[in-house]
């Protein structure tokens, strides 16, 4: 029984990897568009872009680890 | 939890790739020459060829090996140079120790059967730790207690300064945690999505969309390797940046 | 769970092998020395070599830069010296061309002078030919016309005066 809550609950985490997706499509997308108005600045900025991703990305990762240990370690 | 995938005919064994074997035999002590060792060693090769071998004509003109390595030279020496500074550049070879070692063992990973030491919170940990632990006493070494005003920010209002100081503590003391379960995670979840194509691609009917699934992913997984290293990288000079300059 | 997988006795403590903590003794250890070993050989070979590379090839590239600045110097110079030349040619061929007009209208001068001149004393000489002529016309007429006169009047009985008839004559001439 415990097992099967475990399995759902890994279910469940996992929403959070599309959560994610949502959070790493704003940044690159709000990067894109202002690339395109300016894109002389967009170069400098690349760096501050993959930053960006990587923070939103890692909250995402932390569902996918949560759903990891449910369904392997609990 | 195996014993029902295989009641149904599908083996799922995603995550038996992660684990640590000897290659000897032998039970795994802490000096045991271990599949980890042997995949961490044939990235010290890669490093290597790629950057001693492939300098050894020191031309002008360079080759393509030596474009390869002044590539990877420029490209983060720069990094380092744009995120923190000229003073920053003392500790271009550390910055660049990691990332080579990630790229490369990233990289290396993706051969298939062979082991991603990368995809091991061991490892990234140690990883993270090391840079956690050097940027906060690089901070206090360079700035005294003036490095605590990382955690004051100035320029908000007073009455939000001890709730924003708290903030950015626990933010503090979340880096490591992040920045090294990003990598692992990163790394295991694109081997372990392969591996689970990979079991797909045992029944015959959906056997050629499994194996598409297997080469995208395979793809996007080689886009992830260089990128995952490259954030750690940044991420890296972004800390070391706060403990040189900790004022905002 | 999972206790079914082949290989797994390593890692017992659950599904996931990165929580098997007896294995991170020996992967830390690993870790430490192929980071040690990276860090020396980038350090103590790799690095160095690269930059030397680089900062040769700046120098290089700086000096071939100036070399070329150098070349196209005396690039500039010779144009400079090659127009020069060429303006200093053009007068000359100008001064030439002058020298030439001028000696060849001095010639020319000289040779209508000297041709005026023989046209003249021609055109004298001929002048001089038809006053004779004419002259020598009317003294003809002049005797022809007394002559015929005395003939005349010798015919018709009268006595002949040379002198008058002469003078009638002259003046029927001039008349």
């Amino acid at each position: 029984m415990e097992g099967e809550l475990a399995h759902i609950g890994a279910g469940l985490a996992a929403i959070g990897s599309g959560a994610a997706a949502i959070g790493v499509g704003n940044v690159a997308g709000n990067y894109l568009a202002g690339a395109l108005r300016n894109p002389s600045a967009a170069a400098s900025q690349t760096a501050t872009l993959f930053i960006g991703i990587a923070f939103a990305e890692a909250l995402g990762i932390f569902a996918f680890l949560v759903a990891l240990l449910l369904m392997f370690a609990v | 939890m195996a014993d029902k995938a295989e009641e149904g005919g599908l083996v799922f064994h995603p995550m038996d790739q992660f684990i640590i074997q000897p290659i000897f035999g032998g039970d795994v002590t802490w000096y045991t020459p271990t599949n980890a060792a042997l995949w961490m060693g044939l990235s010290i090769v890669a490093i290597i060829v790629l950057l001693v071998l492939g300098s050894r004509h020191r031309a002008i003109v360079p080759s393509r090996s030596q474009s390869i390595a002044e590539l990877a030279y420029g490209f983060i020496y720069k990094m380092v140079e744009d995120i923190c500074g000229k003073e920053g550049l003392r500790y271009f070879p550390y910055i660049m120790t990691l990332f080579m070692f990630i790229v490369c063992a990233n990289f290396l990973g993706l051969i298939p059967t062979s082991f991603t030491p990368t995809s091991h919170f061991a490892v990234t940990v140690v990883l993270a730790l090391a840079v956690f632990l050097t940027v906060t006493v690089l901070g206090f070494v360079k700035n005294g207690a003036g490095f605590l005003s990382l955690f004051w920010v100035s320029s908000a209002p007073l009455a939000l300064r001890p709730i924003l100081a708290i903030i950015e503590i626990i933010s503090y003391f979340v880096r490591p945690v992040s920045h090294s379960i990003r990598l692992a995670g990163n790394v295991m979840a694109g081997h372990a999505v392969i591996k689970v194509f990979a079991g797909f691609a045992a029944i015959a009917a959906v056997s050629p969309v499994a194996v598409l699934g297997i080469t995208a992913m395979y793809g996007l997984e080689v886009l992830v390797s260089f990128i995952q290293a490259y954030v750690f990288t940044i991420l890296t000079c972004v800390y070391l940046k706060d403990a040189l300059h900790p004022h905002h | 769970m999972a206790t079914d997988t082949p290989g797994a006795d390593a890692a017992s403590s659950g599904g996931m092998p990165q929580l098997d903590f007896s294995t991170w003794g020996n992967q830390i250890f690993w870790l430490v020395l192929t980071l040690i070993v990276i860090y020396f050989i980038l350090s103590r070979i790799a690095l160095p070599r690269i930059a030397a590379i680089l900062a040769e090839r700046q120098g290089t590239i700086t000096s071939d830069l100036a070399a070329a600045e150098d070349l196209k110097a005396k690039a500039e110079e010779a144009e400079a010296a090659y127009e020069k030349a060429l303006i200093d040619a053009r007068a000359e061929a100008h001064r030439i061309v002058a020298e030439a007009k001028a000696e060849i209208q001095g010639d020319l001068d000289a040779a209508m002078a000297k041709a005026d001149a023989e046209i003249a004393i021609k055109a004298a000489e001929s002048e001089k030919a038809i006053a004779e002529i004419r002259a020598g016309a009317l003294e003809a007429v002049k005797e022809v016309a007394s002559e015929t006169a005395q003939e005349i009047v010798t015919a018709m009985g009268g006595s002949t005066d040379a002198k008058a008839i002469s003078a009638a004559v002259d003046a029927r001439v001039k008349g």
